[in-house]
């Protein structure tokens, strides 16, 4: 089966493998949902590699029409292109890597698997559907049991209220949208949620430019919630610092991201006379991303909420090479999803073992861990880094790109981007590996140990993929670019929505004559 | 005449009788049994009448009586509501004390109402229907005559369905007064004089007044908390799903089939009615803490979304309330079926009381979990799909109405409260502090038969609409659905 179906359906197969485990197997049960997600990782793995770089269109393709009453028609439709091939890889690797460092969990374990590889599951379904219908179906499927797992799993005194918190927060974001997609959908009148019918659809019958001027906020701000963009960001740093660590990883490295990729699939290149009127608003609001959370995190003592709010900085940039419009920027954006997405994965994973060591996430206690922990601390000063922008890793390339691409049309907002990235963001990384790692030792920490060597599998996977795609981003970039083009094509002819360019579709458009069409 | 459409009634009517004459020989000791036998027989009149021998398309008694798709559509579910409630019963049955064997009758017989109102074209009809099922639920209400609670429940529903029944009976003796007729499609053929008439139009809105009580929507919804709290799980979960669902069949019929034109006309009356039933229920049920009268503010805001679809006016709109109320009656019967069988073990009924449920048993646990989040609407569960549907027949004809999506904003908003409340409730079974009890809760077969299927049901009703979509569509097409100007595009 050569279809994306397959890396949707292998995590959903360990799930109902655990579910048919007696509970008190723990053993058992550890080892099949190390093996379900490796063959997950395995299976995104392979299919990143016969990605055919700088082709147009779909790959990996399969269209199965799922509703179709009257003028209502869903399908579940799956297919790769440069916007989501990335995702998907790093969606099986953090998703394995979340599996492996799950190994202190104790109470449930049956459950807790369950509900993580739904999550991988929904994560890799919501990358791969074209329709949005079932984009959001899978999105929903792996935020639910993120709700779950701080309630039951959380640390700390305060997971009932941020577990409330997020749900509240994510909930609102979601349904903002999804009324978004209804009204597109009653808009556009394609009878359909298919992004490759809408295209076409919208190519010939544009929308107009007052319907997009009010849908593209709803679904955009709506999504950006998920994402965090400010000021509607508060919920992400306290739901971090409350998940679990492999929640923690998996929601802040990957589904964060689903937010910002049904922009870059639907928002942006259906709603061209929307984005440009909105898209400044955001690429303002990046900037509140960029600077007052790197801001924040400079004062934070808690690890957990430093990383939570860096990684609400680095969404800025994402947020700011969508603004931009331009390939370049659009392609940075791409790549610094895929790059945060390991980036996160690994931070919380580090933040995770410190605490099972330590017994504490405040980093005033610490101090002098470097020599106890070399093969830690090494892994930390790495990925804290990266975050900073060094040279050398994914993030760097991304952000750089993100700049390049963004100068020309926006750029103070580069200038202040660079400035608090790499500024801000470097001193309160620094500061932290400087109270975690060197520094007298603490006596109360004198037990603490470094990762044995099976453990150390998560984090040097992790770590090479965001060495690998910074010294050779070309590998994502040569994948990413044609589809960057597309997203940013009905842009490049000025506003007119209805001139814009359609994308070749390299397959006929399934729903486009489905009754009801011609009435609207 | 085709006296061969009653079948079914006819069918449900003995089987009442039966079971109130055999209670006569069945020792005490048995009435589980004859409660089961009852579900049995409840199944194979499901299976009758969703099969191929169920009667055939018609009108009987003066075109009072019809069946369509539409009458079929509700009649299956209206057995599979008593089905799963007479089960629910059975398990109940310790808490009742003596006569466990009249609630079953009286069951059925306000399932023989749903079965009328189903069909009802006639608005004598419609009252008749609505009375059978009004007049035994003031008893079933206050089945547990040795609760205090249980009876003032049957004595406000008694009270106010007292008064809605006096509006409604008067609205059709004016409709009867002005048109001379209370036949629907005579209505339906004269609506465009009618819509003249005032006095027409006060007794519509009598009619409406009982329809409204019937579904417990703003402004006739004071009753639900009360009497949800108050009558026994069973009763409450037949109120909810089968009181609400004929409500709404007849709203259909009445407002969608007969009088759309009147009925676009009110737009905005049924626009300020869903959006303040929708966030009455959700506002007030947060601070809730009794599951069952949580269950009744959210039964009011369900009541609300539902109205959605009668706003919508259009036949996207009708065929979003039939699926809605598929998935909305599945998800409740799942709940109340849980509270039911946990209700001899667990010492109160307050959401605090579930705590350790997890523990105590993980399978109801879990059935109360899905059911839950189906009802907050979040996918793969039938909640989901029914709430999407609801909101796009709105958004279908909202373009030159700003009140429509002011209303889909309420709706919005009423779903994320709905989330709180909902979430307080999953919380206090899985992290909601430690129970003293963690003895194990049985649950008996028949019970896990229930919850299985409403689960099962939820998830495919959730994961594959299709089915139940394309049977809600075809079951409204026979209307006129003439209301909506964006509608007429196609």
């Amino acid at each position: 089966m050569d279809s994306l179906t397959s890396v949707i359906l292998t995590p959903v197969f360990t799930a109902v493998l655990l579910l048919l485990i007696p509970g008190n197997f723990r053993v058992v049960l550890r080892l099949a949902a190390i093996l379900g997600s490796a063959c997950t990782a395995w299976t995104a793995v392979s299919f990143f590699s016969r990605f055919h770089a700088g082709q147009e269109g779909l790959q990996f393709e399969s269209l199965v029409p799922w509703v179709t009453v009257g003028p209502l028609n869903l399908a579940y439709h799956v297919g790769a292109d440069g916007l989501n091939i990335g995702l998907i890889l790093v969606t099986g690797l953090v998703g394995f890597a979340a599996v492996l460092v799950s190994w202190n969990i104790e109470r449930h374990v049956k459950f807790f698997y369950v509900l993580l590889m739904s999550m991988i599951a929904g994560a890799m379904g919501a990358f791969a559907s074209l329709d949005l219908f079932f984009f959001y179906f899978f999105n929903e499927l792996a935020l639910v049991p993120t709700f779950i797992m701080i309630g039951v799993w959380g640390r700390g005194e305060d997971r009932n209220w941020a577990a409330f918190k997020i749900t509240l927060y994510l909930t609102l974001g979601a349904l903002t949208a999804l009324v978004g997609l209804v009204a597109f959908y009653v808009a556009a009148g394609a009878n359909s949620l298919d992004v490759i019918v809408l295209k076409a659809h919208l190519a010939a019958h544009p929308l107009s430019v007052s319907a997009q001027t009010w849908i593209f906020p709803l679904v955009v701000f709506g999504f950006a919630t998920l994402v965090g963009l400010f000021p509607f960001h508060s919920w992400a740093p306290v739901g971090y610092a409350a998940a679990p660590t492999a929640t923690a990883m998996m929601h802040a490295g990957i589904l964060k991201k689903a937010g910002l990729y049904a922009i870059l699939r639907m928002a942006v290149p259906l709603m061209p006379d929307g984005a440009h009127r909105w898209l400044p608003v955001v690429a303002v609001l990046a900037v509140g991303n960029l600077l007052h959370c790197a801001w924040v995190a400079l004062r934070q003592k808690d690890m957990n909420l430093l990383i939570g709010n860096s990684s609400l900085a680095h969404m800025g940039f994402a947020f700011l090479g969508i603004a931009s419009l331009t390939v370049i920027g659009v392609t940075g954006t791409v790549l610094v999803m895929v790059a945060h997405a390991l980036l996160a994965g690994l931070s919380f994973a580090l933040s995770g073992y410190l605490e099972t060591q330590t017994g504490t996430l405040d980093m005033t206690r610490m101090g002098g861990l470097l020599r106890k922990m070399p093969f830690y601390g090494t892994a930390l000063v790495m990925g804290f880094m990266a975050s900073c922008g060094l040279p050398g890793f994914a993030n760097f390339a991304g952000e750089a790109t993100v700049l390049f691409g963004s100068w020309k049309s926006l750029p103070w907002l580069v200038i202040i981007a660079a400035w608090s990235g790499l500024i801000i963001g470097a001193v309160a990384m620094l500061r932290a590996l400087r109270a975690v790692l060197q520094g007298p030792e603490k006596p109360e920490f004198s037990r603490v140990a470094d990762l044995g060597y099976w453990r150390r599998l998560p984090f040097v996977l992790l770590l090479s993929a965001m060495v690998l795609f910074g010294v050779a981003p070309g590998i994502l970039t040569s994948r990413i670019e044609p589809a960057a083009k597309a997203v940013v094509a009905a842009h490049l002819t000025p506003s007119q929505a209805g001139q814009a360019p359609a994308v070749p579709a390299a397959h006929a458009a399934p729903a486009a004559s489905a009754p009801g069409h011609s009435g609207h | 005449m085709n006296y061969s459409l009653i079948t079914l009634e006819v069918l449900a009517v003995l089987m009442g009788l039966i079971v109130l004459l055999a209670d006569l020989w069945v020792s005490p000791t048995a009435r589980k049994a004859l409660g089961l036998g009852l579900a049995a027989a409840l199944g194979c009149l499901l299976a009758f009448a969703v099969g191929s021998l169920a009667p055939q398309s018609g009108s009987a008694f003066a075109d009072m009586f019809v069946v369509d798709d539409l009458a079929r559509y509700f009649k299956g579910f209206f057995l599979f509501a008593a089905l799963a409630v007479v089960l629910m019963a059975v398990d109940y049955a310790p808490k009742f004390g003596a006569g466990l064997s009249e609630f079953f009758a009286l069951t059925v017989f306000a399932l023989v109402g749903m079965l009328f109102a189903a069909s009802a074209n006639d608005l004598v009809l419609l009252f008749v229907s609505l009375e059978l099922i009004t007049v035994t639920f003031f008893v079933l209400n206050s089945f547990q005559r040795t609760q205090l609670a249980s009876l003032e429940a049957g004595v406000k529903y008694l009270i106010l369905g007292g008064v809605s029944s006096a509006f409604m009976v008067f609205g059709i003796a004016l409709i009867f007064g002005t048109a001379n007729s209370t036949n629907l499609a005579v209505l339906a053929a004269k609506q465009k004089e009618l819509a003249h008439s005032a006095l027409f139009l006060i007794g519509l809105l009598f009619v409406l007044v009982g329809l409204g009580f019937k579904i417990a929507a703003v402004p006739f919804q004071m009753w639900a908390p009360d009497v949800y709290q108050g009558s026994p799980a069973p009763a409450t979960a037949f109120l909810a799903v089968g009181s609400k669902a004929a409500g709404f069949v007849l709203l259909i019929r009445l407002l969608v089939g007969a009088v759309p034109q009147i009925t676009a006309e009110w737009h905005r009356l049924f626009v300020v009615m869903s959006g303040a039933t929708i966030l009455f229920g959700s506002l007030c049920a947060i601070p809730q803490r009794n599951l069952k009268r949580l269950m009744g503010y959210s039964s009011i805001a369900n009541a609300g979304y539902l109205l959605l679809g009668i706003v919508a006016g259009s036949a996207a709109g009708s065929t979003a309330v039939l699926y809605y109320l598929g998935g909305y009656t599945l998800t409740v019967l799942t709940a109340f079926t849980v509270i039911s069988a946990i209700a001899n073990h667990v010492e109160s009924e307050d959401t605090s009381a579930l705590s350790g449920l997890g523990q105590r048993s993980p399978f109801l646990a879990a059935c109360l979990t899905m059911a839950i989040v189906s009802l907050a609407g979040i996918p793969p569960m039938a909640g989901f799909f029914g709430k999407l549907l609801l909101f796009k027949s709105v958004l279908d004809v909202a373009p030159g109405h700003p009140e429509l999506y002011a209303l889909i904003a309420v709706a919005v908003v009423g779903v994320v409260i709905s989330l709180y409340y909902y979430f307080s409730v999953i919380r206090a079974i899985y992290w909601g502090g430690q129970s003293a009890n963690l003895s194990i809760i049985p649950v008996a077969l028949s019970t896990r038969i229930v919850l299985v299927a409403g689960v099962a049901g939820m998830l495919v009703l959730g994961i594959f609409p299709q089915g139940l979509v394309k049977i809600a569509d075809h079951a409204v097409a026979g209307l006129s659905h003439t209301v909506a100007p964006a509608k007429a595009a196609h």
